[in-house]
C-alpha cells in the first residue's frame, strides 16, 4: 500500500488559506478511491491548534512541523523541512495551492525529490488508479491533462477556487503528529515584509473581483468600483492598460502576465477584453462586462453585458446590489 | 560579476492555438518570441553588467529556431550564447533544468536570472530546480535586485504585500514583471549581435545521456477549451439595465 496523499497546510499567522481546504477536499475523494491516507502538512510555528480541525475537512492525520526557523516562510527552510519528511514518509503525492508560496515551494520540493511536478493545475481526478492532473496552457488556449507515472510522489499545485470544499465533517478530529522539522541551512534572509492592509479578499482566491480598464480614465475613480466591490465583498482587479498607466500597483493585474483569477463572478468595467485579459480571467464562472463599445471583445466571453458609460453604470449597480444583499 | 540568463522562446502571446493531426499543438506558422520574463532577466543583467562590469552569457534549451531569441538577448547587449538542442520528442521541467545546469555547471558565474515563469506551457519550475541542482539558493517573482559586495537584496512578491530577503551570491532570481522596462535592441547592438559567438551544444556535448533527462511528467492528451457560450446583453435604460443584471446574477445564474 502507497503512503498517503499529503495536502501542504499554507497558513499566515494561523489563519488557513482556503485552497488549503479546497485541496483536503479533492485529496480526501481521491484518497479513498486509492485506499491510502489524506495527511495535511503542518510547518510553522505556534501553529499546532489548526492541527486537529484540519480533520473536519478530511485529513485523517496531520504532520505538525513546529519549529522557530519556521515562524516565518522561507524557500530552503520550508523546502528542506517537507522534503526531508517526504523523503522519510515517501508519500504517493503531494498537493500545494497554486500561490505565489506554494508555487516557490513545490518546485524546490519536487527537485529534492527528484520528482516531477505539475503547476498551476484546475483539476485532479483519478484514471486508471493513476492522478490526472488538467492544467492550462498557452495562458489557456489550451489545456493538457498530465501525469507523473513512475517517479514519486507525483505533485501538483492546484489553483484556489477551482476546486470546491465539501463533505465536511463538523467534530472530525485528525490524530496529530509532532515532527522534529530539518529546516536546515536558510540562505534567504527575511529583511522586511510588507503586508498592504486590506480588508478586501485576496485577487487570486475572492468569489468575486471587480476589475477596471483604461475605461476607469484615472485612479481616482477606482473609487466606483471599490464601493461596487464593497458592497459585494470582492477584490478590486485591473487590466494592464491600468496598471501601466499607474493607477494601480501590478498585483492588481490579471491577465497572461498578470494573475489568474477563477472567481465565481468577473466583473470588468471599461476593459477592451484583449487575448491576453481573457487569458487570466475566462476560467471565471461567471463574466459580467460594462463596455461603451458593443463591439468590444469583452462582450464575447461575457455572460451578461451592459452597453453604457461605465461611470453611470457602474454606482447604479452599487445600489441594486445593496438592496438585494440587505434582502 | 558574471551573470547568465536562462532564457526560453515562447509562442507569441497573439498567437492563435490549434492541435495538429496527432492531437498536439500545432506548432507550424507560429509566431515565437522572447518569453517576456526572460526579456526582464535579460535586461537587468545588462544593467548589473554596466554597473559592476563582468558578463552576461544567454543559455536556451531548444531547437534551432531559439536562435533568433539568443540573438536578440545579444542585440540587447549580452555577450555570449549557448543554445543546447536536446533532441527530444518530450521534454519536462526536470529535463530542461536538468541540461541547464549541466550547461552552467561548465560556466563563471555569480548571479544566474531567469523569468519566473514561461508563458507558453511554463510552469514556474524550471529556474528554482537548477537552483536546487547547482545547489544555490533562490529567491522568485524579483520586483527590485541590489547587488552589494558579494550579496544580493531582493524585493519580492508576496500574497499581498511584498518581501525584502538579502542572499550571499551566487544565487538565483526569477525577474517578474516591474523588475525593470527591457530596452530595445538598438541598430548597432543588431549588427554587433551577429559577430557575437553562440554556442551550439547537443547533450552528448554535455556528457549527459538520455537517461539522466528522462522526462518524469508524460503528457496524455491536449484539448482546446469548449467556447463560452454568447452572452446576454441587458437592454434598456441604465437604471432599468442594473437593476435587470443584479436580478439576472441572482435569480438566473444564482451567483450573488
Ligand atoms: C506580452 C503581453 C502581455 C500582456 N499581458 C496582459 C495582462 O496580463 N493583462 C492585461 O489586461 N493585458 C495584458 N496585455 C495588454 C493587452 O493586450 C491590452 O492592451 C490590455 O488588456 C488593454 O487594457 P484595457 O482593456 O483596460 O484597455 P483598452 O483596450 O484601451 O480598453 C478600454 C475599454 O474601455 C471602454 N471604455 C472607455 N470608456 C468607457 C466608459 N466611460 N464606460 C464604459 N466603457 C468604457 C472602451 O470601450 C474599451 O473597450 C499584454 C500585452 C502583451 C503584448
Ligand atoms: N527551455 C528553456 N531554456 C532556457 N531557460 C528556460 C527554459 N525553460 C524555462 N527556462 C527558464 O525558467 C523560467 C521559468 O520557466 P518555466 O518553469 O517553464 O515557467 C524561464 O523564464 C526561463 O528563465
Amino acid at each position: 500500500m502507497a503512503k498517503g496523499i499529503w495536502v501542504y497546510v499554507e497558513q499566515r499567522d494561523g489563519k488557513v488559506k482556503k485552497v488549503t481546504y479546497e485541496l483536503l477536499s479533492a485529496g480526501r475523494k481521491a484518497a479513498d478511491s486509492l485506499g491510502e491516507e489524506l495527511c495535511a502538512v503542518l510547518p510553522g510555528k505556534g501553529v499546532a491548534g489548526i492541527a486537529p480541525g484540519l480533520g473536519e475537512y478530511g485529513a485523517d492525520k496531520v504532520y505538525v512541523l513546529e519549529s522557530d526557523a519556521l515562524e516565518q516562510y522561507t524557500t530552503d527552510g520550508y523546502a528542506n523541512a517537507v522534503a526531508a519528511l517526504a523523503k522519510e514518509k515517501e508519500p504517493s503525492a503531494i498537493l500545494m495551492g497554486c500561490t505565489v508560496t506554494g508555487r516557490d515551494l513545490a518546485a524546490q520540493v519536487a527537485q529534492k525529490l527528484g520528482t516531477g511536478l505539475l503547476t498551476d493545475c484546475t483539476d485532479m481526478a483519478l484514471e486508471n488508479g493513476q492522478l490526472v492532473f488538467t492544467r492550462p496552457i498557452y495562458a489557456g488556449k489550451a489545456f493538457v491533462k498530465a501525469a507523473c507515472p513512475e517517479a514519486r510522489p507525483v505533485m501538483a499545485t492546484i489553483r484556489p477556487n477551482v476546486l470546491a470544499v465539501e463533505g465536511t465533517q463538523a467534530g472530525r478530529t485528525a490524530e496529530v503528529v509532532n515532527v522534529t522539522p530539518n529546516a536546515g541551512d536558510i540562505r534567504q534572509i527575511i529583511k522586511d515584509t510588507v503586508l498592504q492592509v486590506s480588508t478586501r479578499p485576496e485577487l487570486t482566491e475572492a468569489d468575486i473581483i471587480v476589475s477596471g480598464g483604461r475605461g476607469m480614465k484615472g485612479p481616482e475613480n477606482f473609487k466606483i468600483l471599490e464601493d461596487l466591490a464593497d458592497v459585494l465583498g470582492a477584490a478590486v482587479g485591473a487590466s494592464r492598460a491600468a496598471v501601466d498607466a499607474g493607477w494601480k500597483p501590478h498585483s492588481f493585474q490579471v491577465g497572461q502576465t498578470g494573475k489568474t483569477v477563477s472567481p465565481v463572478v468577473y466583473i470588468a468595467c471599461g476593459i477592451s477584453g484583449a487575448i491576453q485579459h481573457l487569458a487570466g480571467m475566462s476560467s471565471s464562472k461567471c463574466i459580467v462586462a460594462v463596455n461603451k463599445d458593443p463591439e468590444a471583445n469583452i462582450f464575447k466571453v461575457a455572460d451578461y453585458g451592459i452597453v453604457g458609460d461605465l461611470f453611470e453604470i457602474v454606482p447604479l449597480l452599487t445600489e441594486e446590489f445593496k438592496k438585494i444583499m440587505a434582502s | 560579476m558574471n551573470i547568465v540568463v536562462c532564457m526560453k522562446q515562447t509562442f507569441d502571446t497573439e498567437a492563435k492555438i490549434a492541435l495538429d493531426a496527432n492531437g498536439k499543438i500545432n506548432k507550424q506558422g507560429v509566431s515565437l518570441i522572447m518569453n517576456p520574463y526572460c526579456e526582464f532577466a535579460v535586461e537587468e543583467a545588462l544593467r548589473i553588467k554596466e554597473k559592476h562590469g563582468g558578463e552576461v552569457t544567454v543559455v536556451s534549451v531548444g531547437g534551432p529556431e531559439a536562435q533568433d531569441a539568443l540573438r536578440q538577448a545579444l542585440a540587447m547587449g549580452a555577450d555570449k550564447a549557448v543554445l543546447v538542442d536536446p533532441g527530444m520528442e518530450e521534454v519536462d521541467e526536470f529535463a530542461t533544468a536538468t541540461i541547464l545546469a549541466k550547461a552552467i555547471s561548465g560556466m563563471q558565474y555569480d548571479i544566474i536570472l531567469g523569468g519566473f515563469r514561461a508563458i507558453d506551457d511554463g510552469s514556474a519550475q524550471v529556474a528554482g530546480r537548477v537552483a536546487e541542482i547547482l545547489g544555490l539558493p533562490v529567491v522568485n517573482v524579483v520586483v527590485k535586485l541590489d547587488i552589494e559586495g558579494g550579496k544580493a537584496v531582493a524585493t519580492k512578491e508576496i500574497e499581498g504585500g511584498s518581501q525584502v530577503l538579502e542572499v550571499s551570491l551566487p544565487a538565483v532570481f526569477t525577474a517578474q514583471k516591474g523588475l525593470n522596462e527591457p530596452r530595445y535592441p538598438s541598430m548597432k547592438g543588431i549588427m554587433q549581435a551577429k559577430k557575437k559567438p553562440m554556442d551550439k551544444k547537443t547533450l552528448a556535448d554535455l556528457g549527459l545521456d538520455a537517461a539522466q533527462v528522462a522526462p518524469k511528467v508524460k503528457v496524455l492528451s491536449y484539448f482546446l477549451p469548449s467556447a463560452r457560450a454568447a452572452g446576454k446583453i441587458i437592454p434598456g435604460e441604465p437604471a432599468d439595465a442594473a437593476r435587470d443584471l443584479v436580478k439576472a446574477l441572482r435569480e438566473e445564474a444564482k451567483v450573488i
